[in-house]
């Protein structure tokens, strides 16, 4: 039972980096991106380039930051003396990965809930400063959590982290536009590289979990809850992956011409 | 003020938020559905129109209740460790149930809802907002069953120096639970049945162009926040015997007390005058056609969410001074090594950030609300003209 429990966390931490990775990575990039959309010649200014890019990555943001509120709530459940040591031992990273992630999230929901550029432009910034924020507090919180939380983990080690996730989702959201935004014909290429830079988005979080494992195991809610957690949470498994299966069944490559890049988004 | 009173302060402003916005999502998730079921049955375009409106409020509002709630399942182990240790076998189930089995589902079926419109087929795309209506309840049951052992440690045992799981199915039957649980549905459906009556009444009331939209509206509002009143009170009351049982002098405080009578004023008050004044209005539309009526009905919007602070005030004041009740102080509870610094630090952070984002979030409905169905960014079908709009006139 420890196993399946350790396989979870595993599971939604690595899979959280190869999925939501993406998304910071492209509002990392965001204005970077627009402006080389701008220069390859394509139809529409800086701001509508951007309008394109939020557009490719909306769909899969609310399936994707997911991950990291299960694997919360997975470190509570089954791992619960670690989720307290853990969290308060990290505080100001914590508290820097949550207003980053708020600001983020803040960025895509509102920038499109009024018209005109200066409001639009306003929650870009704020949205690309989320995102940064976010890859950083990563990288940060990834260093201490190797070092045993350090009580000064904003040190070079952990800057030094935070500059390796925020460059693997960079990558790795550059990729992924190019998946989204590509044609059905060069759809097969791209997906290949896509899943390349998932596993390159990954390993900043692979390689420190498999080192934590140990303590990991030590820390284990005791049998009879992990026994609930499990009739309760396993059954239920094959439609959560369901779920996120759906998701990228509904949203493929867009093309730039296609009728579905020509729905407006949301975001 | 000391790391004690900030950390609790700090708990209490971003939960009170969180349930601001929340109250509001489990109200307006199943009429969303339900006017989208309405569409997809009769085919009928006043019922899309309506699922779009109604459902762009829904979505705005949902982004709050996201943002908030990420620091509420954060809080625990920032500040809160202590019960992670003490009590982590028991209280972290319910919350990993939660957000395994509810709020992952509910998030990734929102997002096919939101950004499916106008690809999915018609009836997969219902199915999403009744998926997400379904997750959002089972979310809200799990999060009161963790929060009903706060109040009444049932099914536990004392195992050394912390709580063990004894029986699960103790908290599921749990008393502080069987009551709470369909008074907070109801005050969920009360308060977002009452969004829609206030914002219908507004545009009877203006005479915009779109009567018969909000004259239907205005039914749905009434007669749903009669089903959700009549909960909230019937269940409301319920809970008293129970209380009685276990926390005995839980109304005893004068700030428990002063809120307890608030809410319950408000909602005695309120289910009266829907009963007697405004579901008999209905007929004929009569309530739809007295204007002098609607700047009323404009001003009682904000009475359920002020009711539903209150109730929370009251029973978690109630539980003072402590957390786990009987068993663990909230001033034992607090993470070893946290300093004044710290926590002043995520409190401006916390409730600054979200405070203003609130304000933003609120203003955004209002405008959602004032500009009306025509305009309507959820589920906007492709543009008549697909070329591309001048880039300088953006």
């Amino acid at each position: 039972m420890e196993i399946i429990w350790l396989a979870v966390l595993a599971v939604l931490l690595v899979g959280y980096f190869a999925l939501e990775g993406f998304d910071i990575g492209v509002g990392m990039t965001l204005p970077w991106l627009a402006r080389a959309g701008e220069h390859a010649g394509e139809p529409g200014g800086r701001a509508r380039h951007r309008d394109r890019l939020v557009a490719a990555m909306a769909p899969y943001v609310l399936a994707n930051e997911v991950w990291l509120v299960a694997l919360a709530g997975t470190l509570f459940g089954a791992f619960p003396a670690l989720e307290g040591t853990v969290l308060s031992g990290m505080y100001p990273v914590v508290v820097a990965l949550l207003v980053s992630w708020i600001l983020r999230d803040a960025g895509l929901w509102f920038r499109r809930r009024l018209d005109g550029d200066a409001w639009r432009g306003f929650w870009d910034a704020v949205l690309c400063a989320g995102s940064w924020g976010l890859a950083l507090s990563w990288g940060v919180a990834l260093a201490s959590l190797v070092r045993e939380l350090p009580s000064q983990p904003f040190d070079l080690v952990g800057l030094l982290s935070g500059a390796v996730v925020a460059a693997a989702f960079a990558f790795h959201g550059r990729s992924f536009v190019a998946w989204r935004l590509s044609g059905r014909a060069e759809a097969a290429r791209t997906g290949r590289r896509l899943l390349l830079t998932a596993v390159v988005a990954a390993l900043p979080a692979a390689v420190p979990l498999a080192a934590l494992v140990p303590s990991l195991t030590d820390h284990v809610a005791s049998s009879a809850t992990l026994n609930v957690l499990s009739v309760i949470a396993l059954p239920v498994t094959p439609i959560l992956v369901g779920a996120q299966v759906w998701v990228w069944r509904t949203f493929g490559p867009l093309g730039s011409t296609g009728v579905a890049a020509r729905i407006p988004s949301f975001f | 003020m000391n790391v004690l009173d900030l950390a609790r302060t700090q708990f209490a402003v971003t939960g009170s938020l969180h349930f601001l916005f929340v109250v509001l999502t489990l109200g307006l998730a199943p009429l969303v559905a339900f006017m989208q079921t309405r569409h997809v049955v009769t085919g009928k375009p006043v019922f899309e129109r309506m699922t779009r409106f109604w459902g762009q409020i829904y979505v705005i509002n949902y982004a709050l209740g996201v943002f908030t709630g990420l620091v509420m399942e954060f809080q625990f182990g920032l500040t809160w460790s202590r019960l992670s240790h003490y009590a982590g076998d028991v209280f972290g189930a319910p919350l990993a149930i939660e957000t395994l089995v509810a709020f992952f589902l509910e998030s990734t079926f929102l997002g096919l809802w939101i950004f499916g419109w106008n690809r999915l087929p018609k009836k997969l795309h219902l199915a999403c907002i009744w998926l997400v209506t379904l997750t959002a309840y089972t979310s809200a049951f799990w999060i009161m069953v963790a929060n009903s052992f706060l109040q009444h440690p049932a099914g536990t045992v004392q195992r050394g120096d912390h709580l063990a799981l004894a029986d699960f199915g103790a908290l599921l039957t749990n008393p502080s639970l069987v009551m709470a649980f369909p008074h907070v549905i109801g005050a969920g459906l009360f308060t977002g049945s009452f969004v829609i009556i206030g914002a219908s009444a507004y545009h009877l009331f203006r005479r915009t162009a779109d009567q018969e939209f909000f004259r239907r509206s205005l039914r749905t509002g009434v007669v749903w926040g009669f089903v959700g009143a009549t909960l909230a009170v019937g269940f409301g009351y319920a809970q008293f015997g129970f209380v009685n049982d276990i926390q005995p002098n839980k109304f005893e405080t004068p700030v428990t007390d002063a809120a307890l009578v608030t809410m319950m004023t408000i909602g005695q008050l309120v289910h009266f005058v829907v009963m007697f004044g405004m579901l008999p209005l209905l007929i004929r539309d009569v309530l739809a056609r007295t204007r002098w009526l609607h700047p009323l009905l404009m001003l009682m919007t904000p009475l359920p969410f002020v009711a539903a602070i209150m109730g929370w005030l009251a029973r978690e004041i109630g539980r003072q001074p402590w957390l786990v009740f009987g068993r663990l102080r909230v001033a034992d509870a607090i993470s070893p090594g946290l300093t004044t610094g710290m926590v002043t630090f995520s409190f401006i952070a916390f409730v600054g950030v979200l405070g203003l984002l609130a304000v933003v979030d609120y203003l955004l409905i209002a405008r959602a609300v004032r500009r009306g169905p025509d305009q309507v960014a959820l589920g906007a079908a492709e543009p008549a003209d697909p070329s591309p709009a001048p880039a300088l006139a953006l």
